[in-house]
């Protein structure tokens, strides 16, 4: 029997059976390997009550991109579980900010190595694991630990998801993935991690065997869908990250 | 780059201050920069060293902040800031990137933080009266490198110390950091008091022990820090 092409013809046909209250997770750090196309198509559809995974809650891009803070501003966002639920600078205002301290939205903050961890270990099989991360701050705080070699860990559960949207450099009919450089960060964990894994992909989808086994990221297995992004201004193609204001740096 | 300028009685600028740092480096350290100052290490001219610099992205052996048009659109540190790559460098996967650091493989991190205290003690993820915070890779990077150094303004802008007996803040790690640099010096944190290794030029230790939230010792062999002129 012949393979099927996971390769979907565009975004609103790739996100429009997500369910509301959804739980999903999306590849990126800074613009490298954020699929925003994705996620304006998720916007566009309208699911709600949904529990959103990244490495920070979006909006702190100027001018605006369709990052996970978009979701949360259209009142789609129930719960962000995060390494970042502030700004890196305490003076910069994060749109995010004014729904989680009105209460509109939860946030669960996790240190960013667990985080990832824990995304890695749901697609590995494994229910939970011991971090020394945390041990001895407020996040710690009632939680199980355990002595191993004189050292104490914390316990941290496994953090599947229903969805990921991950964002590749290239990839073939059977889902298999690869990254350019820094874009790979979270992607290849979250697919693990998901029921569901859609990919948004640079380059013109390849036939079976056009890449390289050895040259694989992500196997195709994790994958169940993938889309070109289209030339813009139909597709969304981030240029530089503008400076931000009063950065010395 | 580095500064040229005599340092002001308020002491080093920021590039200076991580230049302090930098030459703390040993050869072939493992060594990840946070987020803001830190980073400005890269851009010592430090020499052929072997340094490595790593980035909780994965991204493992990068070298300095590149010029306007020379980015690469898909590569970034840890502030987000797009870099260039030196020989050997290899790209590694999130989970990976903090397996290396959870391992203990990373030398020395340095990170940028609100407070720290005698007891070694540090603070930099979440702000007084603050509902969210940003903790990215800090705690783990704080639990698990060999050493934490830390850079910061000795006091903050309304000119409350920094260096402090104890964290007021919430910590984001116990008793790890062993090396302060400041705008006013270097420290180590002592126990119950911070040891003045080094002063910056034009600074008094009158005006660092006003300036410090804890006592402050001063070494034997105290020395001005050299400001690299390159």
């Amino acid at each position: 029997m012949a393979q099927q092409t996971k390769e979907i013809a565009n975004f609103a046909d790739a996100v429009r059976d997500i369910p509301d209250g959804s739980v999903i997770a999306f590849g990126g750090f800074a613009y490298p390997g954020t699929p925003f196309n994705l996620i304006q198509a998720l916007a566009d559809q309208g699911a709600k009550n949904l529990t959103l995974v990244a490495n920070s809650t979006g909006g702190a891009a100027q001018p605006r991109l369709p990052d996970i803070g978009l979701l949360v501003e259209r009142g789609q966002v129930r719960k962000v579980i995060c390494a970042f639920t502030a700004a890196t600078r305490a003076s910069d205002v994060l749109p995010f900010t004014k729904y989680y301290e009105s209460g509109e939205v939860e946030a669960e903050l996790v240190p960013q190595g667990t985080l990832a961890e824990r995304l890695r270990a749901a697609g590995a099989g494994i229910p939970a694991f011991y971090t020394p991360t945390a041990v001895g701050t407020e996040l710690a705080e009632g939680r199980e630990t355990r002595m191993f070699n004189g050292r104490e860990y914390l316990i941290e559960y496994a953090l599947p998801v229903d969805f990921a949207f991950v964002s590749a450099i290239r990839a073939d009919t059977m889902g298999n993935l690869q990254y350019r450089r820094s874009q790979r960060n979270f992607n290849p964990v979250m697919a693990m991690a998901a029921n569901m894994t859609i990919a948004e992909v640079e380059e013109d989808i390849l036939p079976a065997g056009a890449i390289d086994p050895d040259e694989v990221h992500t196997s195709g297995i994790f994958v169940q869908r993938v889309v070109k992004i289209p030339p813009a201004p139909i597709g969304i193609w981030p240029g530089k990250r503008a400076p931000r204001a009063g950065a010395k740096s | 780059m580095s500064g040229t300028t005599i340092a002001s009685p308020g002491g080093l600028g920021r590039q200076q201050i991580a230049d302090r740092l930098a030459q703390a480096f040993e050869d072939g350290w493992i060594v990840n920069l946070g987020v803001g100052m830190p980073t400005l290490c890269s851009n010592t001219p430090i020499g052929d060293r072997g340094i490595i610099y790593h980035a909780e992205n994965g991204v493992i052996g990068y070298g300095g902040v590149l010029a306007d048009g020379e980015e690469d659109l898909h590569l970034v540190n840890a502030g987000g800031q797009h870099v260039s790559l030196n020989p050997g460098a290899a790209i590694v996967n999130h989970a990976d990137s903090f397996a290396i650091i959870r391992s203990g493989r990373i030398d020395v991190t340095v990170l940028g933080i609100y407070e720290v205290a005698a007891n070694g003690d540090f603070a930099n993820w979440k702000v007084a009266g603050a509902k969210g915070g940003g903790i990215g890779g800090a705690m783990d990077l704080a639990a698990c490198a060999k050493r934490v150094f830390v850079i910061l303004e000795h006091t903050t802008r309304d000119g409350k110390p920094r260096l402090l007996r104890q964290c007021a803040l919430p910590v984001t790690a116990r008793g790890v950091v062993t090396l302060v640099a400041t705008n006013l010096g270097l420290f180590e944190p002592a126990g119950e008091a911070f040891r003045l290794r080094e002063i910056a030029p034009g600074v008094t230790v009158e005006q660092i022990r006003a300036a410090t939230g804890a006592e402050v010792i001063v070494a034997e062999n105290l020395q001005v820090i050299q400001v690299l002129t390159g």
